[in-house]
């Protein structure tokens, strides 16, 4: 049975009526998008699932996988948090900043904390240019901007999210 | 301060209100389009205004609708939000502060080739203002502003919100119908050109997001009007992003052919510190660098005049940068962009990319040689025309540029 299908069926009607009825895979990336949704990575079996609704195959769905740098096949952490070091940023001391960050972690580039929750990634524009340094955090498949971005005030508001997910994670 | 047309929601609190766009008029030259007006006089008149494509070419927008081909159907529009070129952050203050106009300059468009299915590509970082469209395209629906029998006659339209995922190479637009067919993000050959053998294999048009935001002014207020700013070849204002080392960083709308002097000075307040301006980059990370001399600062931003400094005015994204600057460190990050965003699909690309980021990495760290500058002005000479898209051949602006303008900052760190 297609589990994505059976938890999904009305969005997933509502995505494929955006495209001609022959042209299904045009559903891959809507579709990986919901997948990742329910738990932060897209999933070998929700990779099948999506092979089946799109009628491609499965190594066809996870070569888009692995194009976009925004679908994972594996999970991270919890809050991942893309820092943009690219050019316009770059000058205006986002690289400090990302060294900062993550030294303040005990992390790497690219790493997880070793609690599980941050992963911190260096990324390319975000076209926020005018607000550097600043990143985005991707918490499942919500995306949101942070600029203006000091060492110290991504901590406070990491201190804030990690606080409620640990909250959380005693509750349930 | 002069009316603002593209960043109008500066002036007029609220614009991203569906009711306080309609309260200013909104739409109303929607409903003139569809009800008064047949498709090829939109597509006239926006060839009269002389509008020309805001996402980088430059290419003439009417002229570009007109290569559809009345006998293949269905016609498709694909507005392209996939904005990711570094230094390019003009297309999410519309998409976020003024996005009725977009919609409604979508929507003409999508008149003007009798598109009855158009679609919006939002790079994948750009989710939340995705989810908020899809909101805002249920309000347009369910205030007969979009859908079936338009205003009483027989058009009907729909739009599509399509998300990418990060791939900076969807911009390049048949990258960009490949990633809405559902596959990798690379560039098709062409010919056949999108505006015969586009989406789905139709006839298609595909059009940035600042460049159909013009179309409600164009048909609105007129041919005349829309001319009366920026210079004859290139009429009309423009968004143009400031960015780098300058005190205020920004997106400012000013009329084209306003010069790089007035921008940098005037309106951004002039260099941080005070320090001396050492070279400008008029297209963000594509751009070939310009030395700041006063001819250059005197330069129009327009089409025609920035190619004749050696560059290209592309989606003007104009980043600064001062004496505190090494060249290197900057084609280094330049070239990283590239290294990363190559689809892969060519080897000049795919290669030429790798190996500058090698080089230029072992140069910025002090352990590279004098003849590594050479060696990497060799990798980006072979890499020159041979590429399969623009990617490839933008990857080197700067290095080539870098090089022969301010050698001296690659000696400065090879010599250590």
């Amino acid at each position: 049975m297609n589990q994505l299908m059976k938890t999904h069926s009305d969005e997933i009607e509502r995505l494929l009526a955006a495209y001609p009825p022959e042209r299904k895979r045009a559903a891959v990336m809507p579709l990986l998008h919901l997948a990742q949704k329910d738990n932060g990575y897209v999933s070998g079996q929700a990779m099948q699932d999506i092979a089946e609704i799109c009628d491609i195959s499965v190594t066809e769905v996870a070569s888009v996988v692995g194009f976009y740098t925004l679908f994972h096949d594996q999970p991270g952490g919890k809050i991942r948090l893309q820092v943009c070091t690219d050019v316009a940023c770059k000058l205006r001391g986002a690289t400090e900043y990302l060294n900062g960050l993550c030294s303040e972690l005990g992390i790497l580039p690219g790493g997880t904390t070793a609690d599980g929750l941050v992963t911190v990634e260096e990324v390319k524009c975000l076209a926020a240019c005018d607000k550097a340094p600043m990143f985005q955090s991707q918490i499942g498949d919500e995306i949101e901007y942070h600029e203006n971005q000091t060492t110290q005030r991504t901590l406070d508001w990491l201190k804030l999210m990690t606080a409620s997910m640990k909250r959380e994670a005693d509750h349930e | 301060m002069s009316d603002l047309y593209l960043l109008r929601h500066r002036q007029t609190q609220g614009l991203n209100q569906l009711k306080t766009y309609i309260a200013e008029g909104g739409f109303d030259t929607w409903k003139k389009v569809v009800t008064k007006l047949k498709p090829e006089e939109v597509t006239q008149q926006v060839k009269d205004s002389g509008l020309r494509g805001r996402g980088g070419a430059g290419f003439p927008t009417g002229t570009k609708w007109s290569f559809l081909p009345n006998n293949i159907w269905p016609h498709y529009v694909v507005a392209n939000a996939d904005e990711s070129e570094p230094g390019t952050f003009k297309d999410r203050e519309i998409l976020e502060m003024n996005p009725y106009q977009f919609l409604e300059g979508l929507m003409i468009a999508s008149y003007a080739v009798q598109s009855h299915d158009s679609y919006i590509y939002f790079r994948g970082e750009f989710a939340q203002i995705a989810t908020r469209f899809n909101e805002r395209l249920a309000e347009l629906t369910a205030q007969g502003l979009l859908g079936d029998k338009l205003f009483g006659t027989d058009y009907a339209l729909r739009l599509h919100a399509h998300l990418g995922a990060g791939a900076y190479i969807c911009g390049e637009e048949t990258a960009l119908l490949e990633s809405i067919e559902g596959r990798l993000g690379q560039p098709r050959l062409r010919p056949p050109f999108p505006a015969v053998v586009g989406l789905f294999d139709k006839p298609t048009v595909i059009n940035n997001v600042e460049t159909l935001t013009n179309l409600p002014i164009i048909l609105g207020k007129g041919v005349s009007y829309f001319r009366s700013q920026g210079t004859e070849k290139s009429p009309g204002t423009k968004i143009f992003c400031l960015s780098g080392r300058v005190k205020n960083p920004g997106n400012y709308e000013l009329p084209l052919g306003t010069t790089f002097r007035e921008l940098i000075f005037k309106h951004g307040g002039g260099i941080l510190n005070d320090a001396k301006i050492k070279a400008i980059m008029p297209a963000g990370a594509s751009s070939s660098l310009i030395p700041a001399t006063d001819t250059a600062l005197d330069t129009p931003m327009d089409y025609e005049s920035v190619p004749a400094l050696g560059a290209q005015l592309g989606s003007a994204s104009v980043i600064i940068l001062d004496e505190t600057v090494n060249i290197s460190d900057l084609v280094n990050s330049t070239v990283h962009f590239f290294k990363h965003e190559s689809c892969g699909k060519c080897t000049p690309c795919r290669e030429g990319t790798y190996w500058m980021a090698h080089i230029t990495d072992r140069i910025v760290r002090g352990e590279a040689s004098k003849a590594d500058i050479d060696l990497l002005k060799a990798v980006a000479g072979q890499m020159q025309n041979k590429c399969f898209c623009a990617l490839g051949e933008f990857s080197i602006s700067a290095v080539l540029s870098g090089i022969q303008q301010f050698r001296a900052d690659f000696e400065a760190r090879v010599e250590k």
